[in-house]
C-alpha cells in the first residue's frame, strides 16, 4: 500500500485521482470488514462528493494540499455532521452530529478524504476493542487477537491496508497501544496542540487526538495539518501548528536520551530485547545513552484510574435520554434518565461511572481524588527532572504483545496493561509508539519515546532512525 | 485487608449516578471496584501534603475571549437529534408530582 505522501503526491500530479483513491479503499474496506470488524460505518456518498471536489481543483491547477485526496478512516467519537458517531455505545445508536469536530475541517481542508468511522472501545475506555457494544475489532496480523485499544478500529483500519492514514484519541496509551499491537506509528501529541472540540470527551483533563500511520513521514505530515490553536477549544495552546515534517530527517547525533527501567521493567523478555535493540541503534545513530529511574511512575497507574474515573463520571453525564441518541421511557424524568443510562451504557463504562462518582464524593474526594491530582503533580515534576538531564525518554510501549480474545478479563489485569502509557498522559507531554522488532509468534513490538511539552519534531526525528534501523526505508 | 468498598457503598454510588444495577452486577461491580481501590493504596500511603494537585498539565486558567456574536448551532437541526422536542425545545417526562 502507498503511504499518504505518495498518494497525495500521485493525486496532485494527475498520476492518480482522489476518485480512483477512494474506490480502492472502500474495495480494501469491504475485502476484510466483515471478518475484522474495523469500520462501524461508511459515508460512501459524502466521501465521493469531497474527492470529486478535489479532483476538480487539481484539473484547474490548484495545489490541493499536503494529504491531497488521502483517504482516512475516524474514530468513532470524533464528530462528523451528519454521519452517525456512536463511541461504539447504544446510548449514542442512530445520533447524527449536528457539527464537525475541528479535526475533521483541517483535515478536508489538507486535501484528506474521510471514508468512515473505526470501532473503539465504549467511550474509548478499553484496551482492546472488546468492550464495543458492536463487537471487537480484530487484529489485522492475527484475527485471533485483539488490536488493542481504545483505538483499535483506527490502528486496524492502516495495518490491514484499508487506509494510509487514520485518527485516534489517546488518553491513557488509546493510541500507542494499539499503535504497538498492530505494528504501525502512533503518536499522542502534547496536551492541546491538537483541537478536542468535536471529540466526545471521555477524560477532558487527558485526552488529545493524535494520527496512526505506516510511516513516521505520514504521522508528522497529518499532525501538522491538525494541529494548531483553535478558538473553540479553551484548552487549545495558543500557537500555530509546529513545522514537523522539515524535522523528521533531523536524526539523533548529539541527543541525551533516557532508557527508564520503569518504562520496561516487568515487560516480556522479548519486549525488554526490542528496547534494547532500539537503544542500541540510537547510540549507532549518535546518541547519548543515559540509564535512569523515575519511580514515581510507578504510581501513574493509580492516579490515573482515580482521575480518568471521575472525569468521566461527570463528562458522561450529559447522556441522560434527553438531548442525544437512546431515550427509555419512565414514569417520570428520573426514572427515564436511569432506564435509558442503565439500558445504553455497557459494563466498562458503568464501572468506570461508578468509581468516578464515589472517588468524587463526600468523605472520599480528599483521600481519592485529591491525592490523585498530586500525584499528578509529582508525576509532572519528576519528569521535569528527568528532561533537565536529557532531551527525551525511551521505554517500551506494552508489557507484550497483542493478546488473545478474552485474556484479559479481570478489569485491573487489563488496566496493568496501561502502565508504560499512563505517565505521560498525566503530564500533558507528547509520546510516539514506532514498532520495533517482533515477539512472540512474529507480532509487533512497540517502542515508546517520551519527551517534554512541544517536543512532537524531535521525537519523531528519533521514531525515523528507529524506523530504518528496522528496515523500513 | 478487608475490602474498601461495601455492597451498600456501591448501591449507593450507582443511584447517585442514575445507573440501575442488578443483585449480580452489584456483587460484581463491588469485587472489581474494591479491586481498583485497593491498587490506589500505594498512592494512598505517601505524604504528599507539600503537593499542590493539578488538573491542567500546563496551567492554563481563565481563557476568555472577547464578548462577540459568533457562529451556533442550528436550533432546528440540534432539536432533529434529540429523543422528543416539542415548541423549540427538549421535551422530558413530567418533573414535578403532579401534571399541570
Amino acid at each position: 500500500m502507498k503511504t499518504a505522501v505518495e498518494i497525495a503526491n500521485d493525486v496532485q500530479t494527475g498520476a492518480t485521482t482522489a476518485v480512483a483513491q477512494l474506490d480502492a479503499a472502500y474495495v480494501a474496506i469491504e475485502a476484510r470488514n466483515a471478518e475484522l470488524n474495523v469500520f462501524l460505518h461508511l459515508d460512501k456518498e459524502g466521501a465521493r462528493k469531497i474527492a470529486q471536489a478535489i479532483d476538480a481543483r487539481v484539473a484547474a491547477g490548484e495545489n490541493v494540499g499536503p494529504l491531497a485526496g488521502v483517504p482516512i478512516a475516524i474514530k468513532d467519537n470524533l464528530c462528523q455532521t451528519g454521519i452517525p458517531t456512536t463511541c461504539s455505545s447504544k446510548i449514542l445508536e442512530g445520533w447524527k452530529p449536528p457539527y464537525n469536530a475541528t479535526v475533521i475541517d483541517r483535515l478536508v481542508a489538507a486535501g484528506a478524504v474521510p471514508v468512515g468511522k473505526t470501532n473503539l472501545d465504549e467511550f474509548a475506555m478499553g484496551s482492546s476493542t472488546e468492550n464495543s457494544a458492536f463487537g471487537p475489532t480484530r487484529n489485522p496480523l492475527d484475527p485471533s487477537r485483539v488490536p488493542g485499544g481504545s483505538s483499535g478500529g483506527s490502528a486496524a483500519a492502516v495495518a490491514g491496508d484499508m487506509t494510509s492514514i487514520s485518527l485516534g484519541s489517546d488518553t491513557g496509551g488509546s493510541i500507542r497501544q494499539p499503535a504497538a499491537f498492530c505494528g504501525i506509528v502512533g503518536m499522542k501529541p502534547t496536551y492541546g496542540l491538537v483541537s478536542r472540540y468535536g471529540l466526545i470527551a471521555f477524560a477532558s483533563s487527558l485526552d488529545q487526538i493524535g494520527p496512526f500511520s505506516k510511516t513516521v513521514m505520514d504521522s508528522a505530515v497529518l499532525l501538522e495539518a491538525i494541529a494548531g490553536h483553535d478558538p473553540l477549544d479553551s484548552t487549545s495552546l495558543p500557537e500555530p501548528s509546529p513545522s514537523l515534517v522539515s524535522h523528521v530527517n533531523d536524526g539523533v547525533a548529539g541527543k541525551r536520551i533516557g532508557l527508564v527501567k520503569e518504562l520496561y521493567e516487568g515487560a516480556d523478555e522479548s519486549v525488554i530485547n526490542a528496547v534494547m535493540g532500539a537503544v542500541a541503534a540510537l547510540k549507532e545513530a549518535g546518541a547519548q545513552i543515559v540509564e535512569l529511574s523515575i519511580p514515581e511512575l510507578r504510581l501513574g497507574l493509580s492516579a490515573y484510574y482515580l482521575i480518568a474515573p471521575a472525569e468521566a463520571s461527570s463528562n458522561l453525564a450529559r447522556f441522560d435520554g434527553v438531548r442525544f441518541g437512546l431515550r427509555v421511557d419512565g414514569e417520570d424524568v428520573t426514572a427515564m434518565m436511569e432506564a435509558t443510562r442503565t439500558a445504553g451504557f455497557g459494563a466498562e463504562v458503568k464501572r468506570r461511572i461508578m468509581l468516578g462518582t464515589y472517588a468524587l464524593s463526600a468523605g472520599y474526594y480528599d483521600a481519592y481524588y485529591g491525592q490523585a491530582l498530586k500525584v499528578r503533580t509529582l508525576t509532572i515534576n519528576a519528569f521535569q527532572k528527568a528532561y533537565a538531564q536529557v532531551d527525551m525518554l525511551i521505554g517500551a510501549t506494552t508489557p507484550g504483545v497483542a493478546f488473545k480474545f478474552g485474556a484479559k478479563s479481570d478489569p485491573m489485569e487489563m488496566y496493568l496493561n496501561d502502565v508504560f502509557t499512563i505517565p505521560t498522559n498525566l503530564a500533558g507531554d507528547p509520546a510516539v509508539s514506532v514498532s520495533f522488532g517482533k515477539g512472540e509468534e512474529n507480532l509487533p513490538i512497540g517502542v515508546q519515546l517520551l519527551g517534554p511539552g512541544r517536543s512532537e519534531a524531535s521525537l519523531y526525528a528519533a521514531a525515523r532512525v528507529l524506523e530504518i534501523a528496522d528496515g523500513r526505508s | 485487608m478487608s475490602s474498601p468498598l461495601s455492597r451498600d457503598d456501591v448501591a449507593k454510588v450507582a443511584k447517585l449516578a442514575r445507573l440501575r444495577l442488578t443483585e449480580e452486577e452489584l456483587t460484581t461491580f463491588t469485587g472489581q471496584l474494591s479491586g481498583v481501590l485497593e491498587h490506589a493504596n500505594d498512592m494512598n500511603s505517601l505524604d504528599l501534603s507539600a503537593l499542590e494537585p493539578t488538573s491542567n498539565p500546563f496551567g492554563l486558567t481563565n481563557v476568555t475571549r472577547e464578548d462577540v456574536i459568533w457562529k451556533s448551532l442550528d436550533r432546528d437541526a440540534v432539536l432533529a437529534e434529540a429523543p422528543d422536542a416539542q415548541d423549540g425545545r427538549f421535551a422530558v417526562p413530567r418533573i414535578l408530582g403532579e401534571a399541570p
